[in-house]
């Protein structure tokens, strides 16, 4: 093992391909990482794996694009060995903060995630990735209702199924890849429910042709899903989960050409397991807690993957959902944007040419599949007013309807504090833009001065730079 | 084509020796590696906590750490991600009323 002891030091946070691109690109040029992440192994959601004690001989079985984790995992051994990366797994990072002299990366360690540790650096990538964003229906909070990713992170981690007989729905292209992943580890996929038409992906014959490989990939779900029989309703959508103890069947129905419910076509269809997701959303409570500028959801970066904020540099699905491959092309350009500008140079643009193409071509390919992949324009008209919303703290859509109507509530802010409406545990992730469409306002990310719920002996043992300590309210902490 | 049957089988995993936990009393094996949640869904078990206000079951959600929906009580510890945490041999794990800390339950 070599040491650490010399030149500029990054911290990475998340380990993902955007984190790995990026810390790989550093350190080949002379920097010294932590690649800091909450997993036991690296590889984030895309390129989860599972724990080595479970021995998967076909991995790459579960995966995509397996031969680029071999290469990402391969350079990551390496500088490891050779000591240019330090990988902290089971770090769950709550907050970075920014001071005159660097950052420090505050992490809570392990599962339980009650010891503090604290890394210091000269500058900060943040590559924490997306989550999964699920709109409310009734019957949504049964158990056997899982997230379509959170079904494919338990199968890639735990080599488990939820149950025998799922449907898979929503909207977005990780639909796909789910359905045929349950099916090829031996669930029945009864339906994928599809509320958008990809069809009309036609419109848009300049930019696909441009993306043969993505167009290839989809076949080759539409292929797999065909050969195992999975029957795939487009402009459908679930309405309800029926159930008490746990989904025993859904209703489904078709959708109009405004994307409300066509009455008289619901359908009952049998399962034991729902995977239901409407697209993704950006990581960024920690961009926004040290004063980064957002861009609608996702951090804002420049050419080189710069943040606004002096030092932090972000790169992957926290500046915008776009999927792996632009994830690595992103971090591989902050990795080399890093290595110059810690060692007080301008990168070469002609040194990252090639990621930038690529950059521009997936971000505008993924434009166009966030036009096509929406979820019912109408969705709100299927959610009753007995159905749960908040998750955690258990309200109801007829008390987010009242807070906007009678009571007068225009944004998010307020319905909140009228209803506890993402008060909760999860601090309003998973019914953000839930509560944003039922109420009739627009959804921003809200700001969280913490990523993540800390022990407050943690806190009030944390030596905040003094310069910040003097604020009363803790979003306040760290540059503004 | 013929379709493996399990996820284990799908990708032909070795694992090490497995081991026993206990779910609200009830002895269930587990492989290394897995999580409370993969252990409880390798089990057929999908809910092991019920919500503060109206006692509704729930269990994985996300799956990946963010919702908080599958907390649970591990080895008398409440509000454990069953999604995060992993197995351990001899774990006492026990469905989570409430908060977990109001009243006791076994």
């Amino acid at each position: 093992m070599g040491t650490m002891a010399e030149g500029p030091h990054l911290a990475v946070v998340g380990a993902g391909p955007a984190g790995l691109a990026a810390a790989l690109a550093a350190a080949a040029r002379g920097v010294r990482v932590s690649l800091i992440d909450s997993a036991a192994e690296a590889g984030g959601q895309f390129y989860r794996q599972s724990a080595a004690a479970l021995g998967a001989r076909r991995p790459q079985v579960l995966h995509h694009q397996w031969r680029t984790w071999e290469r990402l995992r391969d350079g990551l051994a390496a500088h490891v060995a050779g000591g240019r990366v330090a990988h902290l797994t089971d770090h769950h990072v709550w907050f970075v903060e920014g001071q005159s002299d660097g950052f420090t990366v505050h992490a809570l360690l392990g599962p339980e995630q009650e010891q503090p540790v604290a890394v210091r650096a000269d500058a900060v990538l943040l590559a924490t990735g997306g989550y999964e964003k699920v709109l409310p229906f009734p019957g949504w909070t049964l158990p056997g209702v899982v997230t379509a990713g959170g079904a494919q992170a338990m199968l890639k981690g735990g080599l488990v199924l939820p149950g025998r007989v799922a449907v898979v729905a929503g909207t977005g292209p990780l639909l796909m890849p789910v359905a045929a992943g349950l099916a090829a580890a031996g669930a029945e996929v009864a339906a994928l429910v599809e509320a958008a038409d990809p069809k009309v992906l036609v419109r848009h014959a300049r930019v696909l042709a441009a993306h043969p490989a993505k167009l290839a990939e989809g076949a080759r779900y539409a292929a797999e899903l065909a050969r195992r029989r999975v029957k795939v309703h487009v402009r459908h959508t679930v309405v309800a989960a029926h159930g008490s103890e746990r989904v025993e069947a859904v209703t489904v129905a078709a959708l109009d050409g405004d994307g409300r419910v066509l009455p008289g076509t619901e359908r009952r269809i049998a399962c034991d397991t729902l995977a239901v997701g409407h697209g993704m959303l950006p990581h960024t409570d920690l961009a926004e807690a040290l004063g980064c500028r957002l861009d609608g959801t996702g951090v804002a970066v420049d050419d080189e993957q710069r943040t606004d904020v002096p030092g932090v540099w972000a790169a992957g699905e926290t500046t915008g959902i776009g999927g792996a491959v632009l994830s690595l092309a992103e971090g591989r350009i902050a990795g080399l944007s890093i290595a110059a500008r810690l060692n007080s140079r301008t990168p070469d643009p002609r040194s990252y040419e090639t990621a930038a193409k690529a950059r521009s071509g997936l971000r505008e390919f993924f434009a166009i599949l966030d036009t096509v992949y929406a979820p019912p324009a109408h969705w709100t008209e299927q959610v009753t007013d007995d159905t749960v919303v908040c998750r955690c703290e258990e309200v109801p859509a007829s008390a987010i309807r009242e807070a906007a109507g009678e009571l007068g509530a225009g944004d998010v802010g307020t319905v909140k504090l009228l209803t506890r409406a993402g008060m909760g545990w999860c601090q309003g992730r998973m019914c953000g833009p839930a509560v944003a469409g039922l109420a009739r306002c627009e959804f921003q990310p809200s700001r969280r001065p913490f990523a993540r719920p800390v022990p407050l002996g943690v806190l009030a043992g944390t030596d905040f730079d003094r310069h910040h300590t003097d604020s009363t309210d803790p979003t306040e902490i760290g540059p503004s | 084509m013929r379709a493996p049957r399990t996820p284990p089988e799908l990708v032909d995993a070795r694992p090490g020796p497995a081991f026993s936990v206990t779910f609200d009393g009830r002895q269930l094996t587990v492989l290394p590696g897995q999580t409370i949640a993969a252990a409880l869904w390798a089990a057929g078990i999908t809910s092991w906590r019920t919500t503060r206000g109206s006692g509704e079951p729930r269990g994985v959600f996300c799956g990946i750490g963010v919702c908080f929906d599958c907390l649970v009580t591990v080895n008398g510890r409440a509000n454990q991600r069953a999604c995060l945490v992993r197995a351990e041999a001899g774990d006492v794990i026990r469905t989570q009323e409430g908060t977990g800390h109001r009243g006791h339950h076994g």
